[in-house]
Order: structure tokens, then C-alpha cells, then sequence
């Protein structure tokens, strides 16, 4: 494991029965960066993820999050690592004041800090005037923003975004987008799942998944220029289905 | 004779969220009519009106010239419904989820297998497991075979290819367009814009209001203003930049590239790039580009 590593696996592999949903995956996630987790469905995109997540455990391999073993030390990990998915993010019957307060309480901030964080949130989402109404009367797109600045209002190391941009109109997916950035350039690593080809163009890297093992990885130029192709829909044609193009 | 779908005027509101304000619309035999744009835009509110599942305020509408209201009984019968969220017995397994639909529309497998096979063939080594444990793709799969076992004239598909894989999609408008030999009308909702140029006639969706109806070829083609890709390695720093100049009509991230528009009509593009050239970001590459379905509803979202 290099020094920045936040993610790393060696040979990761986790098994239902007879079925084998990740196979021996080995790799690795710097500090600060944008990696794309992709794949088509059933590839084992969200086992993985639960692995690193310290809520499932492997059944053989080596597996470091934030430097934390997650066989041994999964309950460090949930305190160092902040997640967000499409169906689950905020509770609908409480305001967004609340759901700050709800978060970043869970996280044993201070009330001091959580209050200075509803302040800055709420002003920089643009919220302020919505801090006392419920989440349920949000914008999809509104929220998921929301849900992202709460999956990081404990400062993790790491993020874990799965699908986070699902349905949400193409001018708030880019907004989303410039939050991404902007905890990336505050040193918090994302690790994002998306079914937007285009989205995979804005990580630094990404991972393909096949089957449960990681097929290829590496910037967009890279894997573009490997596979002789224009755009990542065609790598992931090639890589997915094993298409000719 | 009416169009097999023909709406005029629907409204309707919940409390105090309107959900679809004064839509009016056509779609003709065998066409594939998306309606496109983001949850909350209203699409299932349409959608359950369309399938007399919900009353609508104020306005009109027929399918296969029976009245959504007064002949709900009679539509039941003739159209096929995929809704947005996984709509199966996760219980039963595959097959008997196809053959419990087919036997409440009267049918079997057998005699309507024909316009399934292609589709149904790919779940079938499946077929005695649970819908429940069904990957993604498969559910879909198999929801789209019980929506079509009773061959429906019209098929209403509210956001069949959500959360699904690109390479699944791809090959489920693939399904879709084969199904217009059969005369089947079909009105598919999608969040993905890429999807628009799978469909016939597409109309733009958002907030309760339809923004443009056309073809995908002619929304794109009557977009009024030049559009530039641009290229860098530095496409972060560049959007940024170009986000505050005082030219800028509308910059946005777009895959490998930057879509730019000026506000100056029919600016040059050699004029572009010394100007660009003069910011920090030297290296690039700027092309004059045909918009795409997404740039057209990010203008007209502009534009609201």
C-alpha cells in the first residue's frame, strides 16, 4: 500500500454460496482523488462498495480504507467515511435544519459546530430561506445536493456516491458536479458510481467492473486510446459486453 | 380519427405542488413518443392519468379514441403499462409472473409469445426464480414482457431504463423499435437525454410544463445560436474561467469537452480562440459542434 493510498484492495474477493460477486479485485484510490466506480448491473459495483464501507465482510483478500483494516477495524472505518446514494439520503419528514443537526449529530460534532455548519451549508446551497421547511417540499435536485453536503459535514476522508446524480435535471447534475470538485480539491476523496458515461469524463480515473473483477482502469484518455475508441460508451461497450466495434 | 394518444389541456395539481399545467400533445400509430426530463418534471403524473389510474383536474384526453374518464374500462383492456418502480410479484417467479398477467387479460404465453419471444428468450433460463432475485436488468426485462403479453395497441413505459446500464439501455430501445412493427404506439418517459434520439417525436418536460415538443433531428437543427466544443486538459479551471467572462452566454461540463455559447451573434471562431488564448489556459482546441437534445433543454431551462 503507497503512503496516499485512502482505498486500496489486494485480491478482495467476497463470495454468496456458490456465486462469486467480486473476484479478487486489486487497486487503489489516492488522497483528494475523483475515482469512478463503473459497471453494468449486477457486476458486483455495490458489494464492493459495502466491503470498503466496513458492512460487509469479505470472504478473502486484503482491504484498507483510510488506513483502517476492514476486517478488523470496520466500525473506525463508518466514522471516517461519509456515503450517499440515490434512494436514501435524507428523511423526508424533517427539515433541512434538522437533517444537518440529525448528521452531523450521529458524527459527534459539537453544537457549536453543527450550528455554524447549518449556517454555512444553508448559504452555500442557497438554502436559507428553506432551512425550516421539510425535505419532502425539495427540488430532487435540491436535495441531493443537500444530501451531499451532509454526507460530508463530518470532514471524512473519503466519500462514497453511488448513482448519486440519478434523474436529476442536466443543468443541477453539473452544480452537483462543482460540489464534487470542490471536496475533492478540499482533500476529501470520492469514489462515485454513475450511469452517466459523460460523468465518467469528469473523474480523474475510473474502474470497469465485469463480473466481479475489475476488466480495466485508468484515466478516460487512457482506456479511450487502449481500446482504440472515441468515447467512453464504446470502452464500455467492449469492456461489458465484449463487442467488437 | 383520433391519434391513439391525444391530449389537450390536462392539468392537474396536488395541494399545493402543481404537477402538470396545460399539456396538450399527440402521439400517431407505431410512433415512440419520449417524454423526456427529470424526476418532479410531472412524467408519471401523465402517465397515470394516461392509464386512468389518477383523474386530472382540468383537460381532455383519449387513448385509442376512448375517453380517459368515461371509458377507463375499455382502455384497461387495450394498453400495456410498465411503471417506474419494479411493479412484480417479487414472490412468484419469473414465469408465473408472465403467465398471471397474460391469464388476467384473458390470454396465455403461448398465443402472444411471438411478441415477447425476443425479449422473454433472454429471462427464460431464469425462468423458475423469484422476481425478487432478479439483477436490474432482468427485472426490467421481464416487466416489459408482462406489460406486452396481452398485446396491447398502446404501451406506456414510464421510466423503464432508469438506474439501468448503458449498455442494457441501448439494447432495450433496440427492443422498442422492433416493437413498432407490430403497430404497437408507445409513450416511454426517460431522465437520460441521450435516449432522445431513439424516439420519433420527443417532448421536453419540466416543472409541470412541456418546454418543446419535435423530432429529436428538428429540436436540434432549429437550435439558434452557435455552440463550441472545446478541449483541454485543464477542463475544470477552463469552465471556471470561462464562467465569468463577459461574453459567456452559457459554459457547462459536457463529457470530454466544454459546450460554449457566446451572447455575441455569429462571433468568429478565429476571434474565440485569440481571446481564449489570452487566459491562463493556453492549450485547447475549440470546434464549432451540432447541439445535442441535453443542450437544447439546459437553453430552454435558461430560457424559463
Amino acid at each position: 500500500m503507497t503512503s496516499d493510498a485512502v482505498i486500496s484492495s489486494e485480491n478482495l474477493t467476497k463470495k454468496f454460496g456458490s456465486f462469486t460477486a467480486v473476484d479478487h479485485i486489486t487497486f487503489e484510490v489516492k488522497k483528494g482523488e475523483i475515482f469512478g466506480f463503473l459497471g453494468a448491473n449486477g457486476a458486483g459495483k455495490t458489494t464492493a462498495m459495502k466491503m470498503f464501507c466496513g458492512l460487509l465482510r469479505p470472504t478473502s483478500g486484503k482491504g484498507f480504507v483510510a488506513g483502517l483494516d476492514i476486517y478488523k477495524e470496520s466500525e473506525k472505518i463508518k466514522k471516517r467515511i461519509g456515503y450517499m446514494s440515490q434512494r436514501f439520503s435524507l428523511y423526508e419528514d424533517l427539515t433541512v435544519n434538522e437533517n444537518i443537526q440529525f448528521y452531523a449529530g450521529i458524527y459527534g460534532l459539537d453544537r457549536k459546530t453543527i450550528r455554524k455548519k447549518q449556517h454555512e451549508l444553508s448559504d452555500k446551497l442557497q438554502l436559507t430561506a428553506y432551512q425550516n421547511k421539510l425535505i419532502s417540499s425539495l427540488p430532487l435536485g435540491w436535495k441531493q445536493k443537500l444530501a451531499f453536503s451532509v454526507a460530508i459535514v463530518h470532514e471524512p476522508d473519503i466519500v462514497f456516491l453511488d448513482e448519486p446524480t440519478g434523474g436529476v435535471d442536466p443543468v443541477t447534475r453539473r452544480q452537483f458536479w462543482d460540489l464534487i470538485y470542490e471536496a475533492a480539491d478540499a482533500g476529501v476523496t470520492v469514489f462515485v458510481t454513475t450511469h452517466y458515461m459523460d460523468e465518467a469524463e469528469y473523474c480523474d480515473r475510473i474502474s470497469m467492473m465485469v463480473d466481479g473483477r475489475i476488466e480495466a482502469i485508468g484515466s478516460t484518455d487512457h482506456l479511450k486510446a487502449k481500446y482504440k475508441v472515441n468515447s467512453m460508451n464504446d470502452v464500455f461497450l467492449i469492456l461489458a459486453r465484449n463487442v467488437e466495434i | 380519427m383520433r391519434p391513439p394518444i391525444d391530449i389537450y389541456g390536462i392539468s392537474k395539481h396536488y395541494e399545493d405542488i402543481i404537477a402538470l399545467k396545460d399539456i396538450s400533445f399527440q402521439v400517431n400509430k407505431a410512433e415512440i413518443f419520449g417524454l423526456i426530463g427529470p424526476d418532479g418534471a410531472g412524467k408519471t403524473s401523465m402517465f397515470r392519468i394516461l392509464t386512468t389510474l389518477l383523474l386530472p383536474d382540468t383537460g381532455e384526453a383519449y387513448v385509442q379514441g376512448y375517453h380517459i374518464v368515461k371509458d377507463y374500462k375499455k382502455i384497461r383492456e387495450i394498453i400495456g403499462y410498465m411503471p417506474g418502480r419494479f411493479s412484480l410479484y417479487q414472490d412468484l417467479s419469473v414465469e408465473e409472473n408472465l403467465s398471471l398477467f397474460a391469464s388476467i387479460f384473458g390470454t396465455t404465453i403461448e398465443e402472444n409469445y411471438e411478441l415477447v419471444k425476443e425479449i422473454y428468450s433472454q429471462i427464460e433460463p431464469f425462468k423458475d426464480r423469484r422476481a425478487g432475485q432478479l439483477s436490474g436488468g432482468m427485472k426490467q426485462k421481464l416487466a416489459l414482457s408482462c406489460a406486452l403479453i396481452h398485446k396491447p395497441e398502446v404501451l406506456f413505459l414510464d421510466e423503464p431504463t432508469t438506474g439501468v446500464d448503458p449498455v442494457s439501455r441501448t439494447e432495450f430501445w433496440g427492443i422498442l423499435k422492433n416493437l413498432k412493427a407490430y403497430g404497437i404506439t408507445i409513450l416511454v418517459s426517460t431522465p437520460y437525454m441521450d435516449e432522445a434520439n431513439m424516439c420519433d417525436n420527443i417532448g421536453l418536460i419540466q416543472n409541470g410544463e412541456i418546454l418543446s415538443i419535435d423530432t429529436p433531428g428538428k429540436m436540434t437543427q432549429d437550435f439558434d445560436r452557435d455552440i463550441y466544443a472545446i478541449k483541454t486538459k485543464h477542463k475544470h479551471k477552463f469552465l471556471n474561467t470561462l464562467k465569468s467572462y463577459e461574453n459567456t452566454y452559457s459554459v457547462f461540463s459536457f463529457g470530454d469537452s466544454i459546450h460554449y455559447i457566446d451572447v455575441r451573434n455569429n462571433v468568429k471562431e478565429s476571434e474565440l480562440i485569440s481571446t481564449f488564448s489570452k487566459m491562463e489556459f493556453p492549450e485547447f482546441n475549440i470546434e464549432k459542434i451540432k447541439p445535442t437534445v441535453e443542450d437544447c433543454f439546459m437553453d430552454l431551462m435558461k430560457q424559463e
